[in-house]
């Protein structure tokens, strides 16, 4: 019982790190860049919901549409003003310390507009928990909604970019940018709607992270963000099947670890499988072998 | 040109000149200059925001009856953030502005940090709420208000053990687990002598599970863990934020033991959007009482509702009764602001092993040379959303 206990409150956290790791994933996919202020925008996410619901009193589905358009807004606008300058000219060294530099700047922006003071997020799940087994295991809501969001997630992201034209336009890009341009297709474009799918699957993701685990403050997104970053590396960066893998095998790890190995220890496990991916298969799980073309 | 330069940087190294002599006036101010440091924005802001309200009010007290030995207190409280580096950077522009006593630091990695500056100037200082031990040792000038951490923990265990604790259902608490932050210097201190003086009490330590100040936001392992145990109470030496989080998750699983805390749990029903029926029955072991019936804690009580809208916690008693106990060294060692820093720092250490004090947080409160104060711990429970005296 208590194993099926553990194996659902890391299914959980997994399904989270899935939701985080896909924006990770398709930005380096296309836009070959690893994009580190993704966990802030899931806090921005997670804030406008705060400030929908609690500060407000707006509707929960309501404030939840709403952060998704303002972090659609944010995404797009971080593409646009930060990384496509430096796009093509500069080394992509210079893209990476921006993407940190951003991440700093909306930590402290929240900074400012919220206080650095942790609050209670109330969860937008309008459901209580499922018992089973007289009360033994039980499921909350919050888990079964972030599973079920997992999958609806990964499921119709598939089915854009198989069965879609701009969807087709994201895996040209991601195959040779130059090449894809040459065939007439809008590179820019392409980069900025991957950039703004991201950017919404983050709202999505921070809303349901501040539900399950419920407190916010502006470092709410930075270690989940790096979590999931490698849930992206373990599962092949790059690859969207092996975001939900990675996210889903990388949150099961870091609660069993926590249950049976020790309480302390469970980041150092969360790492160790880093290296460990790094070392034995690099392109991870799912990731491609690419051969360097001469 | 060459002329017209050479003027500017006269003229600019005339203006610095001046900018340097004019720091020094604060020689010339006529009242004891008392600072503070502590977290007045930020994750610990309860704490510091408490120690500052309560510090001004015995300030504006003293003052009114005349100051010390006729002369003023003027106190400056400063933010630190809960960061170390800035804890000393308030420090420096403490002694910037002039500062003949140290009233602080509130949080206890800050006044490590501080105690090693204030050490080397020697300048006497007080902390209302650093407890632990790593803040007085090999510190001569550095003092408590309120507990180590090593006494919070034996007092938590002989609390548990010899008074007694009742569960839910109405039995004896004989089963505990324990949660700390095993990378937090205060939860650890408590935790490490918690477990130790256990083992010579009548209840049995069941699990004991840590976090890290990165993986605090779930606590479904830990909980669970205590639950299989069968813990009837989870002793939680930590700070209002993560015991919040605690509460709600424990809530969320059914779970409902007896949470029993330690001063870092003062706060928790001001946690911003904090469900504070979840905190209901939570005892805490902390030596102020906001509704004791002796009339300084009422007028106290009274004072800082008036002033603030909410009742005092220990830290705003323990930042008040820092103030007096500074006026009463400064009375019985007859010193004065005029004196070198390190001239009045050790006036003060020795007045201060001299005296008994009686305050708000303890009766006859008296002090060791190594710093650690003496008194008796009062323990306190929630109920429908305010502190109780047990």
């Amino acid at each position: 019982m208590n194993f099926i206990s553990f194996l659902i409150n890391g299914l959980s956290l997994g399904s989270i790190y899935a939701i985080i790791a896909l924006g990770y994933t398709m930005v380096y996919g296309i836009a070959k860049m690893l994009n580190f202020a993704h966990g802030d925008v899931i806090m921005v996410g997670a804030f406008t919901v705060f400030w929908g619901v609690s500060m407000q009193g707006f509707d929960p589905f309501l404030s939840l549409l709403l952060s998704i358009t303002i972090c659609i807004i944010l995404g797009v606008t971080i593409e646009f003003i930060a990384y496509r300058p430096l796009r093509g000219a500069a080394s992509k060294l210079v893209v990476l310390i921006t993407a940190i530099g951003v991440s700093y700047f909306l930590q402290n922006l929240a900074l400012l507009i919220f206080g650095a003071s942790t609050k209670s997020f109330t969860s937008i799940v309008p459901f209580g928990p499922v018992r089973l087994f007289d009360g033994q295991i039980i499921i909350s809501s919050e888990t079964l909604v972030t599973f079920a969001a997992c999958l609806i997630i990964m499921t119709s992201l598939t089915l854009f970019i198989h069965k879609t034209k701009p969807g087709q336009a994201m895996l040209a890009v991601a195959e040779d940018k130059d090449a894809a341009q040459l065939m007439g297709i809008n590179v820019n474009g392409t980069i900025t709607l991957t950039f703004a799918i991201g950017s919404g699957l983050a709202a999505i993701a921070g809303v349901l992270l501040c539900s399950a685990y419920p407190v916010i403050s502006p470092y709410t997104g930075a270690m989940p963000g790096i979590k999931a970053f490698i849930a992206a590396v373990f599962g092949g960066i790059g690859s969207i099947p092996g975001a939900l893998i990675g996210g889903l095998l990388l949150g099961v790890i870091e609660i069993l670890g926590r249950a049976y190995i020790s309480t302390q220890l469970s980041d150092v496990i969360v790492f160790m499988v880093l290296i460990i991916v790094l070392l034995v298969k690099p392109t991870g799980l799912l990731g491609r072998k690419l051969q360097e073309k001469v | 040109m060459k002329k017209f330069r050479k003027l500017f940087s006269l003229t600019m190294v005339a203006v610095m000149a001046m900018g340097v002599l004019s720091s020094c006036g604060n020689d010339a101010r006529d009242t004891f200059m008392i600072g503070g440091i502590g977290p007045l924005t930020g994750g610990a802001a309860v704490y510091g925001i408490s120690v500052r309200n309560g510090a001004q009010i015995a300030v504006d007290e003293i003052n009114a009856t005349g100051g010390i030995n006729g002369k003023e207190i003027e106190f400056n409280m400063q933010d630190d953030e809960l960061d170390a580096e800035r804890s000393v950077n308030a420090y420096n522009s403490l002694k910037d502005w002039g500062m003949n006593i140290l009233m602080g630091t509130v949080t206890s990695g800050c006044c490590v940090a501080v105690a090693a500056h204030t050490a080397a100037d020697n300048m006497f200082q007080l902390t209302p709420s650093a407890s632990s031990v790593s803040v007085i040792e090999g510190n001569d000038n550095v003092f408590q208000v309120c507990f180590t951490d090593p006494n919070q923990g034996i007092g938590a265990a002989d609390y548990i053990g010899q008074v007694g604790v009742y569960a839910d259902g109405g039995e004896l608490v004989s089963r505990v687990a324990v949660i700390y932050d095993s990378s937090d210097v205060y939860s650890s201190g408590i935790y490490e002598k918690f477990i130790t003086a256990a083992a010579g009490q009548p209840f049995d330590v069941v699990a004991v599970e840590a976090f890290t100040g990165d993986s605090k936001s779930d606590f479904s392992v830990q909980l669970q863990i205590a639950r299989n145990a069968d813990a009837q109470l989870v002793f939680l030496p930590i700070y209002y934020n993560e015991a919040a989080l605690i509460l709600t998750q424990a809530a969320a699983m059914d779970y409902f033991p007896v949470f029993f805390g330690c001063d870092g749990l003062d706060g928790i029903l001001g946690v911003e959007n904090f469900d504070t029926s979840l905190a209901e029955g939570v005892i805490l072991l902390t030596p102020f009482v906001a509704d004791a019936d002796d009339a300084r804690t009422q007028a106290f009580v009274a004072e800082y509702q008036r002033r603030h809208g909410e009742i005092p916690n220990q830290f705003a008693a323990n930042a008040y009764d820092a103030i007096y106990i500074i006026r009463d060294i400064i009375l019985h060692s007859g010193a004065t602001y005029t004196m070198s820093i390190s001239d009045l720092g050790n006036a003060l250490k020795k007045a201060i092993t001299e005296i008994s004090f009686t305050g708000l947080t303890g009766d006859n409160m008296t002090w060791r040379s190594t710093g650690e104060v003496n008194k008796i711990p009062k323990a306190m429970i929630i109920r429908g959303g305010v502190y109780i005296g047990l």
